[in-house]
């Protein structure tokens, strides 16, 4: 199988506190990869590292064979991303937001129209086309992040908790778009999630990291069997502990003690 | 090119949104105009030196364009802290399309905001010099208008949050306009304000539009022009380097 993500070694350091701690894994090409982990664990910095947002400390990313750090503007034609927070434009319409990111990656005309109709339909969002995106819900605002996210069919797409604060019914509807678009169009999905349920259900492949070290990458299947579990959550439980973690970056300091307390050094 | 363009649409769609924003950046220079052009055209009159209403015109235009072109700058910190920021910094375009397509977006609407200016001066009772050289005095305020918008970008680039990019704006902007010959004519300065209008980017902006406009430029019309031109490529330039070292 050939390989679309391979990562060497990476770091990032905030001050001296490391958010990714030396961390090596590859994604094989075609799969649907959960990165999973608690609050905090360094999942998001990772993907900003391997999307050009953010440069590392040290270590070396490859996606689709181009160095990303060396090659950034070539890199960012292999990916799409849908991020954790909120990146849309709120004084521009759902329809406009949807044209400046079909525009910025390139879709062209034809095409752009018939995928803009198509995913706000999706995410029924088309009749609020013209609605400026500050009088959106949460939810709305969430499901036009991922319709825009699917605009460009790229090698690899990014999610980022893609699902967050997002009802069961429109979960299951929206991973049953991009389950297909991965069948049918051999793209990469990598993402990230907190509901465990949506890993068990639609990865093939499931890394987790925990204090910014990758310590498990398996199939599903293989995690239950190690950890003597039968579900996915209770797996990741056992390996992960039963800790509640720090979900905001409220100073190193805090978080060192943080730190020291779960490890108990 | 089309990322140009869909960086510079975004621009106007939120210019035309925010009736506020183009009514706000009319005042400053209205109150120059009233305050300065007849508070203080008698005393120019009275030492010879013409008509200070229409002298000041072309200065006002420039402070239009001036403040709103560095507007573009605030917005690129807010895009940052809105999270929109992202979305233009993963896209498969170069630095250099985005720079270019901000910018000339701000700039399209700082070269507005001056036109609106323009226009009431030419109102209230400005009189072109010549119908001619007119269209230069737009190139003129057009080219203001990049440098001062490419420049808020690219200062903006360098910050995370309002507070530190507004002081270095204060820092910049007001001596930018206060040393420039906005206000008052270049000849008999003592020296070290000479030099420094000489430096100052705005002076050859200033002068351009007065050239153009009023026939009393300073330097050449070529200079200024050839001055504002290459400051904007180079500040163009200089901007996308920034640019691609952005993180967020
Ligand atoms: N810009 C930053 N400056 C300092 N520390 C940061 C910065 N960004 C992230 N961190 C810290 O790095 C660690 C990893 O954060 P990250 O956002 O990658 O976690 P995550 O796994 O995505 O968590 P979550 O599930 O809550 O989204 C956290 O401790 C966070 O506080
Ligand atoms: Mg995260």
């Amino acid at each position: 199988m050939d390989k679309i993500i391979e990562v060497k070694n990476l770091i990032k350091k905030f001050k001296d506190f490391k958010a990714v701690d030396d961390v090596t894994f590859e994604v094989e090409k075609g799969d649907i990869f959960a990165f999973l982990g608690p609050n905090g664990a360094g999942k998001t910095t990772t993907i900003k590292m391997l999307t050009t947002l953010l440069k590392p400390t040290a270590g070396e990313i490859l996606l689709d064979n181009i160095n990303v750090i060396k090659h950034p503007e070539n890199a960012r034609k292999n990916f799409g991303i849908v991020f954790q927070d909120q990146s849309l434009d709120d004084e521009l319409t759902a329809l406009e937001n949807m044209e400046f990111h079909a525009v910025l990656y390139g879709v062209g005309k034809n095409l752009r129209e018939k995928r803009i109709e198509e995913l706000l339909n999706y995410v029924e969002l088309w009749d609020r086309r013209k609605s400026l995106v500050k009088t959106f819900s949460g939810g709305m605002k969430r499901r036009l992040e991922i319709a825009r996210g699917l605009l460009h069919h790229p090698k690899i797409l990014f999610l980022d908790e893609p699902t967050s604060g997002l009802d069961p019914q429109t979960r299951n509807y929206i991973w049953d778009y991009i389950a297909k678009l991965n069948k049918k169009e051999d793209i990469t999905v990598f993402f990230t999630t907190h509901y465990i349920e949506e890993a068990e259900k639609y990865s093939k492949t499931i890394a987790i990291m925990d204090h910014g070290k990758i310590i498990a990458k398996e199939s599903p299947q293989k995690l239950k069997e190690q950890t003597k579990t039968d579900s996915l959550e209770a797996a990741f439980l056992a390996l992960t502990g039963n800790n509640i973690r720090d979900e905001d970056a409220n100073g190193i300091d805090q978080l060192r003690n943080h730190r020291k307390m779960w490890r108990g050094h | 090119m089309n990322a140009v363009y869909i960086l510079w649409k975004r621009e106007l769609l939120r210019y035309f949104r925010s009736r506020a924003r183009l009514a706000g950046s009319l005042g400053q220079p209205l109150l120059f105009l009233v305050a300065l052009g007849f508070g203080l055209g008698p005393v120019f009159q009275k030492a010879g030196q013409g008509n200070y209403f229409e002298f000041l015109a072309p200065g006002v235009v420039s402070m239009g364009i001036l403040f709103t072109g560095i507007f573009a700058g605030i917005q690129v910190i807010w895009d940052r802290q809105f999270g929109f920021l992202k979305e233009t910094l993963v896209a498969p375009v170069t630095r250099f399309e985005i720079v270019l397509g901000k910018t000339l977006g701000g700039a399209t609407v700082a070269f507005l905001q001056g036109l609106i200016v323009l226009i009431l001066t030419l109102l209230i009772g400005v009189k072109v010099h010549s119908w001619t050289l007119f269209p230069f005095a737009l190139v003129a305020m057009f080219l203001i208008a990049v440098f001062f918008t490419a420049l808020g970008i690219t200062i903006a680039s360098l910050f995370e949050d309002m507070q530190g990019f507004q002081l270095v704006m204060n820092f910049v902007v007001q001596p930018t306009f206060f040393l420039s010959g906005a206000l008052f004519p270049l000849t008999g300065l003592p020296n070290f304000l000479k030099i420094i209008t000489e430096v100052d980017p705005l002076t050859y902006g200033v002068d351009a539009v007065r050239g153009a406009l009023i026939n009393q430029g300073h330097f050449p019309l070529s200079t200024d022009i050839g001055v504002m031109f290459i400051l904007s490529i180079v500040v163009l330039v200089i901007g996308s380097y920034l640019f691609s070292k952005v993180e967020v």
